[in-house]
């Protein structure tokens, strides 16, 4: 048997495993209260969100998401292939602080179409599902993956019943 | 490390938005970091989606200093009526 599996085989080495995800997870939790930096003010903002058609602020990056939530959305966007300015407010705790300011809006992320706050993970969830982000979208300008998965199948399905 | 639990979320929520239906999950493993709610009132009739999840977080504010993820759903009677007959 190799040393590895022995630590795991070692009697209680399941209940340290199970301290060590919990206290790990209450870390993550205490980084809601860090220091208040100086927040990115709101004529920054204003122009931060309208540089794209949709601007994402988020944890990580679209390559590699740090947080569920922001991966959510990345894999959402990504579906409907839209092409997004994304900004990793991880690397920039004045940014974070800022588009919460902005928004009122307490967590990260947050999807903006148009300069306009569209909202968090859950909502373009729901959004994503009812269909209304291809509506969304739409108004942008921007013409949905699916939508247009959709259009080629009706027309495929049209000429199938000429 | 936050001081709320399940019950103390949905007790809370259930008070301030008179609602006929409240889950709460903890996903935290009792940490306290980690919530998913589910809440069905009245209140959100006629509200857009953005504007139901504010009324949330507004009543949450202090809490969600402390919560690192929290996640909901919200819906009016009627919608959450829907939402079972799909299941």
């Amino acid at each position: 048997m190799n040393r590895i599996s022995q630590i795991f085989l070692r009697p209680g080495f399941s209940g340290q495993l199970a301290a060590a995800t919990r206290a790990q997870r209450c870390w993550y939790s205490a980084d809601a209260a860090a220091p208040p930096a100086a927040a990115v003010d709101k004529a920054t903002l204003e122009k931060l969100v309208r540089t794209n058609k949709v601007v994402v602020f988020m944890k990580g990056n679209p390559q590699a998401p740090r947080c569920g939530f922001s991966n959510a959305v990345v894999q959402i966007m990504r579906m409907h292939g839209v092409q997004y300015d994304a900004h990793d407010v991880l690397q920039n705790e004045a940014l974070r602080q800022g588009i919460k300011d902005y928004t009122d809006w307490p967590t990260i992320p947050q999807v903006f179409i148009n300069g306009e706050f569209v909202g968090g993970c859950d909502i373009l969830l729901q959004m994503h599902q009812s269909g209304d982000l291809i509506e969304e979208l739409q108004k942008a300008g921007i013409i949905s993956e699916l939508l247009k998965a959709q259009q080629a199948k009706d027309e495929q399905d049209a000429k199938n019943q000429k | 490390m936050s001081k709320y639990d399940a019950k103390y979320l949905e007790d809370k929520l259930r008070a301030r938005f008179d609602a006929s239906h409240v889950e709460v999950s903890d996903d935290s493993d009792g940490c306290g970091g980690k919530f998913s709610v589910i809440i069905v009132s009245k209140a959100f009739v006629g509200q857009t989606l953005l504007q139901k999840h504010r009324l949330v977080n507004q009543s949450l504010a202090e809490e969600l200093k402390s919560i690192h993820a929290f996640s909901q759903k919200t819906y009016t009677p009627e919608e959450w009526e829907k939402v079972q007959q799909q299941k």
